[in-house]
Parts: C-alpha cells; sequence; structure tokens
C-alpha cells in the first residue's frame, strides 16, 4: 500500500484531470477517423494508427528542416493523409468491402506492417520529438496550470472534428455519405456513386488522422513503433464510445484520456494503459455496442 | 491403434502419402547434411510450423481470429521457465503446469467472449487486449524478472539432456519437428472428427450450426482452450531454446501477428498450410537477410516489411492460402494433408 502514503493535494488531481481531457480530446479526433470510415465503408481500419504515424513523422520532417510548426502544417498534412486514405481506398481496399471481416482485417495489418517497417528503415528506432518556441508555456488560471501546447491541440482538435460534424450534417456529399451508410442498397438505387463516396470518406477518416497526428507531435515524442500502440488505442476508444457513433468517438477519447492521466498519477505512469485496456474488455462484455452505440440486432 | 490409424489415412491419396513421407524422412535426415546456420533456421520453421498450426485449430477450423495467441506462448514459457529457475522442475514436468495453466487462461478468454456474444473482429481485439494486459503485468511482476528479463542458466553442456531440455541445436531440432508432427497428426484427428465437423459448421454459418442443435458454446470454448494449450509448448521451448524471456518480446503485439503469417500465407483451415507457409516465410525472410548482408547493408525493419509485402500480395492474390494452389498442383485432394 505504499502507493497511497503521499498525499497528493486537490490541485494536482484537477490538472491531471484537464490534462487528460486536453490529450483525451485529440485522440477523440484520432478515434473520429477509424469511427467514420467504420461507420460508413464498414472496414475496420487496422493501419489507423500507423497512418498517423506518416502524418506525424511528415510533421516531425517539416519542422527539423524547415522549422515550420505543426500548427501551420495542420492543414497541408490533413490534405496529404485525405489523399493518401483516399487513393488507399480507391486503389486496394475497395475489392475487399465484400470480402470477409477478417481478410479485410489481414489487408490492413499488411499496410500497417509494411507503413511501420518503411518509416523504420527511414528514420530509425529511436524516439524523435518536435519542440517549438511554447514547448514549456503554460497558461495559469487560479491554481489551474494548463499546457498551451496542450491547449492548442486541444482547440484545434475540437474545431476540426466540429468542421468534420457540419460537413456530414449542411453539405449534399455529407448527406450521400450518410446515405450510403444507412442503406448501401437504397444508395444504389438512387444512382449514388458508392465506390466514390467510399474512397471520400476513408479520406475524411484519414484526414482526422492526419489532423491529430500533427496535433500529437506536440505533445508526445515519436517512434515508428507507436503505431500500433494508437492502432489500439483508437479501437478501445471507438469500441468503448460505439462503433460508428460520432460523438461517440469524442466521449471515448476523452474517458480514456483522463482514465490514463490519472492512473499515472495514481499507479506509475507504465501501467496506465492496463487501464485502457480494463475498460475495454468491461465495455465489451457489458455494453458491446459501446457507450453510445446503437443495440446490435 | 489400427483404427487410429486408419482414420489418420482414410480418404488420403496414396499419393499425398508418399509425398508427405518423403518430406518427413529428410526432414529426418537433414541435421546430418545442413551446417550449423542452416538448422537453426530449420528450428525456427518449424517452432513458426507448430505455433501456425496451434493458432489454425481456432481460426482456421472453428473460425475465430485470435491476434493475442502470443499470450498463451509467453505464459507457457514463463511458466515452465519459472518452476525451473526457481525450483529446479524440468521442462517436461512443467508442461503439467504450463499447459493447464495455459488452457484455463484459454478458457476465460473464451468463456468472456462467448458468453457474451463477442465474435469478429470484437474477439479479435479482445484477445490483443489481454495480451496485452499480461505484457504489462509480466513487466511488473519481480519475481520472474519484470521488464528486466527472466533468464535461464547457460553453460556448455557436455552431453544432450532431452529431460531438461539442454543441449545442442539438433536435440533441439528433433524436438520441435517431433512435437510438429505429433500436432500435425492430432490436428488431422480433430480436423475429421465430429468435434472438428461441429467447428467446421461453426465457422461457415454459426447461427445455422446453432439451429441444427450443436452446443456452439461448448465447442467454441474446446477449440480456444485446445489452441491455447497446444500453444503453450511453443513457449516452453522457446523458453530452453533461447534461455530468455522478456515481457516486451514474448506478450507483444508482433508476435501474435507473426505467428499468424505463416498459416495465412499457406492456408487457413488446411493442415499443411501452416507448415508450408512457416517455410516460405521464415525461407524469404533468412535469404533476404543473407542477400542483404552480402551487400553489406544492415537495416532493421527490412526483414518485417517483406512480411507485410508478403501478408499483403497473398490477401489480394491468393486469400485462402498457397497450399490450396500447391496442392491442386501436386493432384492431391483439395483440402491436403
Amino acid at each position: 500500500m505504499a502507493l497511497w502514503t503521499q498525499a497528493v493535494p486537490a490541485e494536482i488531481y484537477l490538472n491531471v484531470v484537464v490534462s487528460g481531457v486536453l490529450t483525451g480530446l485529440v485522440y477523440g479526433l484520432m478515434a473520429l477517423g477509424l469511427s467514420v470510415i467504420f461507420g460508413v465503408v464498414r472496414v475496420v481500419n487496422f493501419a489507423h494508427g500507423e497512418m498517423m504515424t506518416i502524418a506525424m513523422y511528415l510533421a516531425l520532417v517539416m519542422f527539423t528542416l524547415f522549422g515550420l510548426d505543426p500548427l501551420i502544417m495542420l492543414i497541408p498534412i490533413t490534405a496529404v493523409l485525405f489523399a493518401l486514405g483516399y487513393v488507399m481506398q480507391a486503389g486496394l481496399i475497395n475489392p475487399f468491402v465484400t470480402r470477409p471481416e477478417h481478410t479485410q482485417f489481414l489487408l490492413l495489418l499488411g499496410i500497417a506492417i509494411i507503413i511501420v517497417n518503411g518509416l523504420l528503415i527511414m528514420f530509425g528506432p529511436d524516439a524523435q520529438s518536435v519542440r517549438t518556441a511554447y514547448a514549456f508555456d503554460s497558461f495559469q488560471f487560479g491554481r489551474l496550470i494548463v499546457d498551451a501546447t496542450k491547449l492548442y491541440a486541444a482547440a484545434t482538435a475540437v474545431l476540426a472534428a466540429a468542421a468534420l460534424f457540419a460537413f456530414f450534417r449542411f453539405t449534399d456529399t455529407g448527406t450521400a455519405i450518410r446515405a450510403c451508410a444507412d442503406n448501401h442498397t437504397g444508395a444504389l438505387t438512387v444512382g449514388l456513386d458508392v465506390n466514390r463516396l467510399y474512397a471520400l470518406t476513408f479520406g475524411l477518416g484519414s484526414a482526422c488522422v492526419g489532423a491529430a497526428g500533427t496535433l500529437l507531435v506536440l505533445i508526445i515524442d515519436i517512434t515508428p513503433q507507436v503505431g500500433p500502440v494508437y492502432t489500439l488505442l483508437a479501437f478501445i476508444i471507438v469500441i468503448t464510445g460505439g462503433m460508428g457513433s460520432m460523438p461517440g468517438a469524442l466521449l471515448g477519447g476523452l474517458l480514456i484520456g483522463v482514465t490514463e492521466a490519472l492512473a499515472g498519477l495514481i499507479f506509475t505512469p507504465s501501467a496506465k494503459s492496463m487501464f485502457a485496456f480494463a475498460i475495454l474488455v468491461l465495455v465489451l462484455l457489458f455494453r458491446p455496442q459501446g457507450i453510445l452505440g446503437k443495440a446490435i440486432s | 491403434m489400427k483404427r487410429a490409424a486408419k482414420r489418420l489415412t482414410e480418404g488420403v491419396s496414396r499419393r499425398a502419402l508418399t509425398l508427405l513421407a518423403v518430406f518427413f524422412a529428410s526432414m529426418l535426415i537433414a541435421p546430418m547434411v545442413l551446417n550449423d546456420y542452416l538448422l537453426t533456421v530449420l528450428i525456427l520453421v518449424f517452432y513458426s510450423a507448430y505455433l501456425g498450426l496451434a493458432w489454425n485449430i481456432l481460426m482456421g477450423f472453428a473460425g475465430y481470429l485470435s491476434l493475442g495467441h502470443a499470450l498463451y506462448v509467453g505464459l507457457g514459457g514463463y511458466a515452465a521457465a519459472a518452476l525451473y529457475v526457481h525450483f529446479g522442475i524440468g521442462p517436461w514436468l512443467g508442461l503439467l503446469v504450463a499447459i493447464p495453466l495455459t488452457m484455463l487462461s484459454g478458457a476465460v478468454i473464451g468463456f468472456l467472449a462467448f458468453r457474451f456474444g463477442v465474435a469478429g473482429v470484437y474477439f479479435a481485439i479482445l484477445t490483443i487486449a489481454c495480451a496485452e494486459f499480461a505484457r504489462i503485468g509480466f513487466d511488473h511482476f519481480n519475481w520472474v524478472g519484470g521488464s528486466g528479463g527472466f533468464f535461464l542458466p547457460v553453460k556448455q553442456y557436455a552431453r544432450n539432456d532431452l529431460w531438461l531440455l539442454r543441449g545442442s541445436p539438433t536435440m533441439f531440432y528433433y524436438v520441435i519437428l517431433a512435437a510438429t508432427a505429433v500436432i500435425f497428426l492430432l490436428c488431422r484427428l480433430l480436423l475429421h472428427s465430429r468435434v472438428g465437423y461441429f467447428w467446421q459448421a461453426i465457422r461457415e454459418d454459426e447461427r445455422a450450426a446453432r439451429a441444427v442443435g450443436i452446443d456452439t458454446f461448448r465447442y467454441k470454448m474446446y477449440a480456444v482452450v485446445i489452441s491455447a494449450g497446444m500453444s503453450s509448448f511453443a513457449g516452453v521451448f522457446y523458453a530452453f531454446y533461447y534461455n530468455n524471456l522478456f515481457p516486451e518480446q514474448v506478450f507483444h503485439i508482433v508476435r501474435s501477428i507473426e505467428l499468424i503469417l505463416g498459416p495465412m500465407i499457406g492456408g487457413i483451415g488446411t493442415l499443411f498450410g501452416p507448415v508450408l507457409g512457416a517455410f516460405v516465410l521464415t525461407g524469404l525472410a533468412e535469404a533476404l537477410h543473407a542477400l542483404l548482408a552480402l551487400f553489406g547493408v544492415d537495416v532493421p525493419g527490412v526483414n518485417r516489411l517483406l512480411y507485410g509485402v508478403c501478408l499483403l500480395l497473398v490477401v489480394i492474390w491468393v486469400p485462402h492460402g498457397i497450399w490450396p494452389w500447391l496442392a491442386r498442383r501436386l493432384r492431391l485432394t483439395e483440402t491436403g494433408s
């Protein structure tokens, strides 16, 4: 029980929770991409975290070579990831949409392995990081201290998520994509180009992960091996929040972000992902459709 | 005995049996012909063939994709190694603990998953989560070394001690070859037994299987428990062959993925597929390694990159694996044996 002997002041808990919320929002954006892809294309993107590492390394290279801030590079990198996702879906994944689940899974696993090891060959196994001029800045609100980078990252993540919500809600293309998700055959019948919309959706999901990766570069160190870790994390978040539910992904992100932050404070930082897994197991067992998911028929 | 032999060979063409016998015989004399390096490669081949066959029971026969088999391998390895290091109990007796322990862990995962109707990708993610759980747990489990690793004492051995699994690569080779032969025959028996047919029914259409009165829960439990128990032997072998265990290595998801690549490439659900896949994959990796060494290139990750490309190519062009295709070419039975 040595773990409990130190009395931790209450404001430290508050600080940690706030920091968890901010990181969780970026996690949420990442998971949103996975959720959107699953909700429409019905393919589980097992290369999700790996695609995020591509965005992270792009941001890193632009920063170290040209001194370009990740926040400036956000839109270009997001566009690159959008294109990558679009091409992947149109060129590789589309024929697999109707194949058995495990075949899709293995296809994306192959892509994931190629990305991880391609990055490993190009950048080596060492952890690298982006240290901006404002890396150690913070804002103080009373006794609450907030990291500037985390605040910028979270605010941008919220904006990006809001833009995606607006796209699906208010544009014709967004409506068409939702129609595809609701009723595949119906969408075909009314003459929607489902293949193009699927590619577009995969591109949008990848753009989410591109934006999230560019923002996460501000907060965490990068190695090629973090890809699978974030793929798993995205799964945990999406399953917790509810597969295919957009608000669910954000909620799941918040929940996992706060859990990890608190577990790192109360127990040891190295055990924090255990708590995320514990949440996943509990959700799978007692509410397999996720907190905000629709019941599985 | 005779009935068992008859059941093993029933429906297999004479040609297939002959080829299998030739293959096995050449593997038996291989250590006399090959140098040390090629022998260690063959050990690796049969290690992954064994594991592929064990995993194949759950995925290939019953249709449940496990991406956490490293859990069973690691648990088996750690159990036997801990008994050896702390109590001086040899690996064969250790198996009496390792196998039930892994079967129990398989049963727990199976119970949780099947009781609550977790299937498909969700099942795969549940297995990953459990293996990751074990990885982090063993990182903090100091009785077996924690994240610093767990080591078996190594010294020069004058002679091969089969009972304690201490000795030369040749001995390890015959051990893993024998184990692979045994599991191969077991899989053949299982696949053509009542249980095996029930598994295949579940794999093809679980609702239909339930509708015709198969107790799907029970047979899925059999699949996961048998598969887990068999995987634990590979863990024990790993521990005594490499003499070290690190949670970051044995339980890592990369291990779980590597062990499914062989059967994937060879052919899921077939008997000879995992063996063929192990040969192809390990052979390719070693050939590439040698080729790169020849040019003086040493880049980490090239082997795995190749694994990824192989997986991609197989999934796209031969989604049922190489073995069914090769078996037709060799004019053997459709499923092979």
